[in-house]
């Protein structure tokens, strides 16, 4: 257990995935923007541009630090090496909050750069739960454990992803990060129900939510098999996803995820927009 | 059935093999298709990352070449680290060995060149003497000088003429490439690497001094017909010198 420091300190506001190429017009007029997220692992060198202005826009913006190399779904051990490197980040910039995802990415010496699933098994909750004790106690705060986006089902799994969510985070002591984009792909994928998913999801310990676009493809049956690829504009069902979640949940820091095929600022920032309204309509 | 992690690699980076059994669609069938996805991400944010530090190597060969290229030098490459900045170091030895570009010899080299301009980005930060440090010192001292390169300095000499094609295929401009020997040192002046064309007497010289030799002994290296003088300035213009001792 780990309950000594605070979950997030990000305001519940819209935030983006900050890009390097929106970094002028960020500082220009950051519209929306309450905060801005990064991925751990480009910030991650000895010096040069990237630390030079993430060393700016944390003097203007709280700052979420979204890794995605730690590999806490691994069957092996975590990355000494790795969480060193998180722990001198974290260090120096001291961000609002720091995320990592259910998932695993590295076997071996092998990384594979994305994120692959685990089973949800009585042995995955204490091996996850396990890492998540190891990497808090190295960083010494608190983190919050992203869900994924499925693809596909283990026939070996016992139980829910939200029971295991639930189980991991009771045991752990840690938080949530609750991808709304990813409930609805993995549900639609599936075959379940989002709406039933977030009645299931323990809302109260959600520190931060995502939103992305995702691709639409079919399956060998032709039945709907969507991709979170984060290249795209968020949809309307997971925009009403979104309101369901923010009714039952209260005002939340909502992040948009844009990675691949970068739109233009304004583009970006017309998003954030769209969640900051979803944020007024719940706020007290 | 249980599936490892092991088996999930193995089949995620082989598309000769089939989905791991345990894997499920929802209606209890096996995974199939659904099970692509991850090989397609796999490979393709691979190869995504590939083209974003080669983009040289990717202008060379054409995007339909350089994807189905990278696709084979991630299966057979992946990373070593979650710190993708640093992936690709074996590309000169994969392209050296590569049947389809054996026609292509200087490829290596133009790899080298790109993931020596990708090392001095990401360098450590380090502040330079002063334009004059070098002109205040007093000339028979010199010899004895031990000159630090600042940290975002790289030096790459080739068989191949690499600063030519390098400016070529980056809107660079200047002349089109000829066939000699080309070296190149690299420096960041400020944020952004710049690479500037230098004579192989020159590099062995700089070579001298990246291993901690004195200046009079880096300058020997460089041959009697040496003049240090435009190399020592070009160090000095682009702040790539971070202690002199």
């Amino acid at each position: 257990m780990f309950d000594r420091l605070p979950d997030t300190a990000l305001p519940p506001l819209p935030g983006v995935g900050y890009k390097p190429q929106h970094y002028r017009a960020i500082m220009e007029d950051a519209g929306p923007i309450g905060w801005l997220e990064v991925h751990a692992e480009n910030y991650m060198g000895d010096g040069g541009r990237p630390l030079a202005q993430l060393r700016h826009l944390a003097e203007r913006f709280p700052i979420s630090v979204h890794g995605v190399g730690l590999s806490i779904g691994g069957e092996g051990p975590l990355d000494a090496g790795h969480l060193a490197r998180l722990k001198h980040l974290l260090g120096w910039l001291q961000p609002a909050s720091f995320s990592e995802h259910l998932a695993w990415s590295t076997h071996d010496t092998q990384f594979l750069n994305d994120l692959l699933p685990l089973p949800y098994t009585k042995a995955t909750v204490q091996r996850v739960s396990d890492h998540i004790d190891q990497v808090q106690e190295v960083l010494g705060r608190r983190m919050l454990l992203e869900n994924p986006s499925s693809y596909l089902a283990f026939a070996e799994s016992e139980m829910t992803e939200t029971d295991f969510l639930r189980a991991v985070a009771g045991r752990a002591g840690c938080g949530l990060l609750l991808d709304v984009n990813n409930v609805f792909v993995s549900a639609t994928n599936l075959g379940t129900s989002p709406a039933a998913y977030i009645d299931a999801f323990p809302l109260d310990l959600v520190g931060e939510m995502h939103l992305g676009g995702h691709d639409e493809q079919t399956d060998d049956a032709g039945a709907p098999l969507l991709i979170d690829s984060h290249g795209k504009p968020v949809v309307d069902p997971v925009w009403a996803l979104l309101d369901y979640t923010l009714a039952r949940s209260g005002p939340r820091p909502v992040l948009i995820e844009w990675d691949n095929d970068v739109p233009d600022w304004p583009v970006l920032a017309q998003e954030a927009a769209l969640a900051g309204r979803a944020l007024a309509r719940v706020a007290g | 059935m249980n599936v490892t992690q092991t088996a999930f690699r193995q089949a995620v980076l082989d598309p000769a093999r089939p989905a791991p059994d345990g894997l499920r669609d929802p209606q209890g069938g096996p995974a199939g298709r659904r099970f692509d996805v991850y090989r397609n991400n796999v490979v393709a944010g691979l190869s995504d990352a590939l083209e974003v530090a080669f983009p040289v190597l990717r202008r060379l060969l054409g995007e339909g070449f350089f994807r189905a290229m990278a696709g084979l030098f991630a299966r057979a490459h992946p990373p070593a680290s979650p710190l993708m900045m640093h992936y690709g170091a074996q590309m000169p030895d994969f392209l050296a060995g590569f049947a389809p570009v054996a026609h292509l010899p200087y490829l290596p080299d133009i790899a080298r060149l790109e993931l020596a301009l990708r090392r001095s980005y990401h360098a450590a930060d380090a502040a330079p003497v002063a334009p004059d440090a070098l002109a205040v010192i007093a000339p028979e001292r010199l010899p004895d000088l031990r000159i630090t390169l600042a940290p975002a300095v790289q030096l790459l000499g080739s068989d191949w003429p690499i600063h030519a094609i390098w400016r070529a295929n980056t809107g660079a401009g200047g002349p089109a490439p000829v066939n000699r020997p080309e070296a190149v040192l690299i420096a960041r002046k400020a944020l952004d690497p710049s690479l500037h064309l230098i004579a192989a007497s020159d590099l062995a010289v700089l070579r001298g001094l990246a291993e901690g030799r004195t200046l009079g002994e880096a300058l020997d290296l460089g041959g009697d017909a040496h003049d240090p003088g435009p190399v020592l300035g070009l160090l000095l213009a682009q702040g790539a010198i971070a202690a002199l001792t």
